[in-house]
């Protein structure tokens, strides 16, 4: 399976998406990227039992975060996918490229550039 | 511990306008306890502020620092060296913080990021709740350990008032009424007949109401 997906992506792997901290969230966006996912493991399926939960919460407060500031909530978003879900995994990567793209730079990384 | 809340961020950022350099100052203590103003918070306070500025084209500037606690002189004079590099500062301390800054460093600008809101534990992680009002006069032992004082909407001493219904205060259906509690927890421990004592009003002296307190040591002071 030699899936394609966009290369503009930068996978940043973690033991489990539990370990995703707001605050690396929140430096991705200083840093100027455009947007942020995560990808955890299906909703019940997590192996230490509620990392994946934990995430979402993250991304959640992020996304109040990311609003209060007058940047678009959609720029984060978490994704739920099982580990043998390939295909999965490449459509996401293709489904919120496609919806960064359709958003434009992040206004940080534009402010950045100008 | 003593519990805070963020400040909203417009709120914050607005005390911020037109101040270039500015140091996020967090406190080790109960606010770090609290998940308010400890050095994580302080991260994200920051990366935040430094995110909203570069959204706008401005130099971020904003620099980070967490002290043991803000409510100890000794550790305030840590600042003493840098202080004066910042146009603002913003204590994400309980309200002593900001206080104790200012006051060691009269030309500072500085800022409250949190409202401190009660004294309180944590019921889970990221809950908690009120237990005390700092009245001066503790009397919890004679209520089951229950302090109607700071659990009480009216702070009555011989509770119930007519608003308990179904276990809970008539401001809310989610505010249980201590009384309810009181009387249950006495019940159970067999103690009910010690709520026959009627309590005469309290003295509210040793409260706020007898103006601001201070509390010496002798055998400790220098």
């Amino acid at each position: 399976m030699r899936l394609q997906y966009p290369t503009d992506i930068r996978v940043i792997q973690l033991p489990c998406s539990g370990r995703v901290d707001i605050l690396h969230l929140l430096k991705a966006f200083e840093d100027g990227a455009d947007g942020v996912y995560v990808a955890g493991c299906m909703e019940g399926d997590c192996h230490f039992l509620t990392g994946n939960y934990k995430a979402r919460r993250k991304v959640e407060y992020v996304k109040k975060v990311l609003e209060s500031l007058g940047i678009e909530p959609e720029r984060i978003e978490m994704y739920n996918m099982s580990s043998a879900e390939g295909p999965r995994f490449a459509q996401v990567a293709n489904e919120f490229t496609e919806r960064i793209a359709e958003l434009g730079p992040s206004p940080v990384a534009k402010a950045k550039a100008a | 511990m003593i519990v805070g809340d963020s400040k909203p961020l417009e709120e914050i950022l607005a005390m911020i306008e037109g101040r270039e350099k500015v140091l996020v100052l967090g406190c080790r203590g109960c606010v770090t306890v609290c998940n308010v103003g400890g050095e994580k918070e302080v991260g994200i306070l920051a990366s935040t502020l430094r995110i909203a500025r570069k959204k706008n084209g401005q130099a971020p500037g904003i620099e980070e620092m967490t002290l043991e606690r803000q409510c100890d002189p000794e550790y305030i004079e840590e600042l003493a060296e840098v202080a004066e590099n910042y146009d603002a500062i913003i204590s994400i301390a309980c309200g002593v913080g900001p206080q104790f800054v200012s006051e060691r460093f009269p030309g500072a600008r500085v800022f409250p990021g949190i409202n401190t809101t009660f004294i309180g534990g944590a019921l889970e992680h990221g809950v908690w709740t009120e237990r005390c009002q700092s009245c001066g006069n503790c009397l919890v032992h004679n209520f089951g350990g229950l302090c109607p004082i700071a659990r009480c909407s009216k702070s009555l001493m011989n509770g119930p008032c007519g608003g308990s219904a179904s276990g809970n205060c008539e401001i809310s259906p989610d505010v249980p009424c201590v009384w309810d509690q009181i009387v249950k927890k006495m019940d159970a421990m067999g103690r009910l007949d010690e709520l026959e004592q009627v309590w005469p009003n309290k003295n509210w002296l040793t409260a706020r109401d007898g103006g601001p307190r201070q509390r010496v040591r002798e055998d400790l002071k220098q």
